[in-house]
């Protein structure tokens, strides 16, 4: 009985057997949630970098992640990102896309689009070179040899140039732009990949006011299309775009919300806020 | 991949820009140098020896391995010290080929074993050497076993990520280890003698005229071929993605390219042009033996790419044909002082051309053309 009970189940008409699915399925956020992190845990050498956390963020937010050095920031972008392995944990990317299963190149065309910390553009290449092989496309070995630009392609390029700015420098060597070029230029290729999240790393850091904000607009124009994510520690520039702010620190959350419950929050006073204000003015 | 005409001649102050231009002296040059060995005789001015066709034959051979190294190297950032072995393993499988020819011409006229076969007292041919008395078969397995040899050594290492300097002791740790292996005599390919005694190739008698210059000829044109395929896919999407993973690999991997799989494939390419080169090198150098795979081959491959300008296609070529000219015309004065000649070269080049002989060009156009900005810009003032 129990057998035949077994291939009624295995063979339920309203199921398909999961080797048969699309690896390659649209990201399921049907409950409004685009990346679930539960219970992670990581540590390096008996350190642990992340502690029991636990994150969700919502499609189409802007969400800023604040915390000291070390509080695990960059850490957690690793694990998303496929880098770093943890522990123990689950990441979830919609409902039906676990990313521990699957490597960095998988990830990144789930829609998982990370602009490092420090910024990482191909130095050799044009910035328009750089936006080509950044573009949405069939990125095996094969298909890249034969791959011709399309006049959708080429527009979609120009679209994202002007987006950043940087239309007059497109045939210049992306290795020869400013500090603040170089990060606009990475965020670009975030933006010409169509991620449907984007990880940005210390976005404005070694940029100028000006270009501090104009980062701030491009982001929160972003959000929306797509889910942002940014990681800074500039309080004026979270300020400046932040809607919902999660604390970290040493490895967990240690609060969520606004950034004036966050300012509110005595937790969050006590470690990181209210470690010196004047100084963090100075 | 772009093979129209336009893009060979794009970006023409660039290095590498200069490939169609290059195939083209490449090809002048070889059909005067034919014309000359045929035609003319002896004492005329335009008489080119069969000597001289033979050494350019060997020189060609040596441009096509430093071709190999550049794309591996020069591209994509992988220091291989052991390209010489994908070369020797391509000229054993044209070797093996020529040995089989031989037939009962040999000192034993045994007309199926190899004369240091019926030495050592073997009954048979052992089984890898069947199929060989076929051109084509001999051919394929001669760019088939380098090529697979590259795809389990590269996909073992670019799987595990390993990179720089463990990469390059690696490929050095390989050509030693075949080295080892075909000087044993039990392996079957004659030991430290290896193959030689070559009588002829499909029919033609090697040490006729007309047949050195058709290897010479045919050389030339796998070079041209060779040299535009690789500039074709560097210039292609695949190129630029290998560009941008020796810059930065991780950023590369967070955009979606498995990068280990383009390593592997150009590490692949590489070596089968290393062995084409091997299997032209064979019949026309008449021998091939274990000293082949020896490490310092490798390394005075590299050396060639340096001088060259590694990066660069055309330059790796013109290394390899300035630095071996160079070889024999030095090691004839001074037979000793060649490897101090070639160590103090590659010093000098890397710590005053980085960019090898063709940066060199680079750069004095460069400075040419600023000139000339400036005295435009002063005539202007005026």
């Amino acid at each position: 009985m129990s057998a035949m009970t077994q291939i009624r189940e295995t063979f339920r008409r309203d199921q398909v057997w999961s080797f048969l699915q699309p690896a390659q399925a649209s990201v399921d956020v049907s409950k409004d949630i685009l990346l679930y992190v539960e219970d992670l845990n990581v540590s390096f050498d008996g350190f642990k970098a992340i502690n029991n956390l636990n994150l969700y963020i919502n499609d189409g937010e802007l969400r800023c992640l604040i915390g000291a050095n070390g509080a695990g920031k960059t850490t957690l972008m690793d694990i998303i990102t496929g880098k770093t392995e943890p522990d123990s944990g689950s990441v979830w990317f919609g409902q039906t896309h676990n990313l521990l299963e699957q490597d960095e190149a998988a990830i990144a065309h789930l829609g998982i689009g990370r602009k490092f910390q420090k910024p990482t553009v191909f130095e050799e290449h044009t910035v328009f070179t750089n936006l080509e092989l950044s573009l949405k496309t069939n990125k095996a070995v094969l298909p890249t040899l034969f791959a011709r630009l399309s006049t959708q392609q080429k527009a979609r390029i120009q679209e994202v140039l002007d987006t950043i700015g940087l239309s007059e420098q497109q045939d210049q060597m992306a290795g020869s732009l400013s500090h603040g070029q170089k990060q606009w230029l990475e965020i670009g290729m975030l933006l010409a990949s169509d991620s449907r999240l984007l990880l940005v790393d210390e976005p404005v850091a070694g940029m100028t006011a000006e270009e501090t904000e104009r980062t701030a607009e491009l982001l929160t124009s972003l959000a929306g299309k797509h889910t942002v994510v940014v990681v800074e520690h500039d309080m004026a520039f979270v300020r400046s775009i932040a809607r919902t702010v999660t604390v970290l620190h040493q490895g967990s959350v240690l609060a969520e919300g606004t950034m004036d419950e966050i300012q509110a929050n005595p937790d969050v006073i006590e470690v990181y806020l209210g470690e010196d204000p004047e100084g963090e003015a100075a | 991949m772009r093979l129209s005409p336009s893009s060979w001649f794009k970006r023409s102050g660039e290095p590498g820009a200069v490939v169609a231009p290059f195939v083209g002296l490449l090809l002048l040059v070889t059909l005067f140098a034919s014309v000359g060995n045929l035609l003319f005789t002896e004492g005329s001015v335009f008489h080119v020896s069969t000597y001289t066709i033979t050494l350019l034959g060997k020189y060609l051979c040596y441009a096509m391995l430093a071709l190999a190294v550049d794309v591996v190297w020069g591209y994509c950032g992988i220091l291989s010290l052991g390209h010489a072995a994908f070369f020797a393993l391509g000229g054993y499988g044209m070797g093996m080929y020529l040995m089989r020819q031989i037939g009962d011409r040999g000192v034993y006229g045994n007309p199926i074993l190899p004369d240091f076969m019926v030495f050592l007292n073997w009954e048979q041919l052992p089984w890898y050497w069947f199929g060989f008395d076929h051109f084509g078969f001999a051919l394929l397995m001669a760019l088939l076993v380098p090529g697979l040899l590259a795809f389990v050594f590269g996909w073992l290492a670019f799987r595990s990520r390993v990179t720089g300097v463990y990469l390059s002791i690696m490929t050095q740790a390989l050509t030693y280890a075949l080295m080892l292996a075909f000087f044993r005599n039990e392996m079957g390919f004659g030991g430290n003698n290896g193959l030689t005694d070559f009588k002829d190739i499909l029919g033609f008698d090697l040490q006729s005229d007309t047949t050195r210059v058709a290897l010479f000829a045919i050389t030339a044109f796998c070079l041209s071929l060779t040299l535009l395929a690789s500039h074709a896919i560097m210039t292609s999407r695949f190129g630029k993605v290998i560009i941008a993973l020796r810059d930065t690999e991780s950023r590369s991997r967070f955009l979606g390219y498995r990068t280990e799989r383009y390593k592997v494939w150009l590490f692949v390419y590489s070596a089968v042009v290393a062995a084409l080169a091997g299997a032209l090198y064979v019949p026309q150098i008449g021998i091939i033996n274990p000293g082949e795979f020896a490490p310092l081959n490798s390394i005075e491959v590299v050396i060639w790419v340096a001088i060259g300008g590694r990066g660069t296609l055309v330059g790796a070529v013109l290394g390899a044909l300035l630095v071996n000219y160079a070889k024999t015309r030095l090691t004839a004065i001074f037979p000793d002082a060649w490897l101090f000649a070639l160590g103090a070269l590659f010093v000098l080049v890397t710590l005053f051309l980085p960019k090898g002989l063709i940066g060199m060009a680079g750069q004095w156009r460069a400075r040419r053309q600023s000139g000339q900005h400036q005295n435009q810009s002063v005539e202007g003032q005026s």
